[in-house]
């Protein structure tokens, strides 16, 4: 069983979003849920800072061993920050899904609407194991 | 439902990731596959490969029967010793690729692979006719687990009294593994030196226990079929339904060697076989190297890098643990040699063309 932390929000496509309590800045990245079932991460391609985008929108992709998939962006808003240490060490994404292994920080334009909570995710998982 | 293999119990007991593959439940990993890798490239790993078919076919007429069912001369193979090969319809499409085993005079083990298993015991079945043999498929009676990386012989030299050191590559011969009858066999895909050991159903958890407890010290890790295929890649290896299909010939993919003409009466494919084996292909399979970080995978086009023109197609590709780059098997057209690119998802991502294999074991 996968750890699914309380404090974070998450999307259908098994991401988590930070922070969205204080401030207009959120982190985001993939689940452990998503990160067990991708195998070994080798590579990240991430969105490059400065970059507007829009909840649903691919803006990245995430290769293992044996698959690739787009990572989505979960809210509308700019890209201020990415995490350059997944392209030296994209294996982040394994070991610390919800640390060290995070993605890219959004300012958010506009509040979401559509995140699930813990609890919501939990069930998402569920269904699909 | 996936048919589970008599070692299930014992991968989630190991904490495996659990996959279909051809029907059966199979262990795709057990935790990091790059650690599986790597783990035979240096040491040793174990495989479960119980979803492989074992079709044994027997009598008097067994050899002529193989000689007219397959395209190779398995009439000319010594007891004891291995074949690669291949069974063909009769238009040369390749129908599986095959391990034959020749267990004594008049007893054949064929190895077939676990999604074409059915066909190739049916279509043997309908070759044999007329022929003084008997085809039984007993992949139920055998499991079938694998030592394979360099450790691999130190590891089970301290299980059996079979030679082993005399034991060639593509060789086989009974004998007793941990107190159990095992046909021993030196052959593998993951281009180590290794072992695939044909033991009765019952006896797979304790062989593998036995295995596993021998092989610790030495650094014998399991590991699942996502590493197996990497591993396989590295070494060029062809898998059926990726490299190899009923649309190719065994000339199309670079397999002519496989097909002998020079055997005692007709095969089933000789007529269409015949006419290809002078002519060059206009494919071939080579392998390419990724300058960038982008996998290419199944299906991808491969491309002029300048222009765009379509002159190929990836069967395999993956991340390469041992060339720390992605690689990848393609079928290419012959007059190609450089200046390619895959088209990863839209995009013209630079691969460099290279002859198979991209990794050769120092023996």
């Amino acid at each position: 069983m996968s750890s699914i932390p309380d404090e974070l929000s998450y999307t259908k496509e098994h991401e988590w979003v930070a922070g969205l309590d204080d401030g207009r800045i959120v982190t985001i990245g993939i689940t452990a849920f998503a990160a067990e079932a991708l195998g070994d991460v080798v590579y990240v391609q991430l969105p490059e800072a400065g970059a507007a985008v829009a909840a649903g929108d691919s803006c990245g992709e995430v290769e293992s061993t044996k698959s690739v998939s787009d990572i989505f962006a979960p809210v509308n808003g700019e890209i201020v920050e990415v995490n350059t240490a997944l392209v030296d060490d994209p294996s982040l994404v394994n070991s610390d899904p919800y640390g060290e292994g995070w993605m890219f920080r959004v300012r958010l334009e506009t509040d979401p609407d559509d995140l699930l909570s813990a609890e919501e995710y939990t069930a998402l998982t569920q269904s699909q194991t | 439902m996936s048919r589970p293999t008599p070692l299930r119990a014992v991968h989630e007991s190991h904490g495996a990731t659990l996959t279909d593959f051809a029907g059966w439940l199979m262990p795709l990993r057990y935790g990091s596959e790059s650690v599986e890798h790597n783990a035979v490239r240096t040491a040793a790993g174990l495989f479960d490969l119980s979803h492989m078919g074992e079709i044994f076919v027997t009598g008097p007429g067994a050899a002529a029967a193989l000689d007219h069912a397959l395209v190779g001369r398995l009439s000319a193979l010594d007891p004891g010793r291995a074949r690669y090969t291949m069974i063909c319809d009769d238009r040369g499409g390749i129908l599986d690729d095959l391990i034959v085993y020749r267990l004594a005079d008049e007893e054949f083990m064929v190895v077939a692979n676990a999604s074409n298993a059915p066909l190739v015991a049916d279509e043997l079945t309908a070759r044999a006719q007329g022929f003084d043999t008997e085809v039984r498929d007993r992949s139920e009676d055998y499991a079938l687990v694998a030592v394979q990386g360099p450790q691999a012989e130190t590891i089970l030299a301290s299980l059996t009294d079979a030679d082993l050191p005399t034991l060639k590559y593509y060789a086989g011969l009974p004998g007793t593994v941990a107190g159990i009858e095992a046909l021993i066999a030196r052959t593998g895909y993951t281009g180590e030196d290794g072992f695939e050991l044909f033991v009765a159903a019952g006896d797979a958890e304790h062989i593998w226990h036995t295995l596993m407890r021998a092989g610790e010290p030495y650094g014998l890790r399991p590991a699942g079929l996502s590493a197996r295929d990497t591993l396989r890649l590295e070494a060029g290896m062809p898998l059926y339904g990726n490299e190899l299909s009923r649309g190719l010939t065994p000339f199309d993919a670079g397999f002519g060697r496989v097909v002998r003409f020079d055997k005692p009466g007709d095969f089933v494919g000789r007529t269409a076989l015949e006419p290809l084996k002078d002519i060059p292909p206009r494919r071939r399979l080579v392998g390419l190297i990724a300058t960038g970080r982008r996998v290419p995978r199944h299906g991808y086009p491969v491309v002029l890098a300048a222009g765009g023109d379509v002159v190929g197609e990836i069967t395999s590709g993956a991340p390469s643990q041992t060339l720390g780059k992605p690689i990848a098997m393609a079928y290419v057209d012959s007059g190609a040699t450089g200046g390619l690119a895959v088209d990863i998802r839209g995009t013209r991502e630079p691969v460099d063309l290279v002859e198979l294999p991209f990794y050769r074991r120092n023996k």
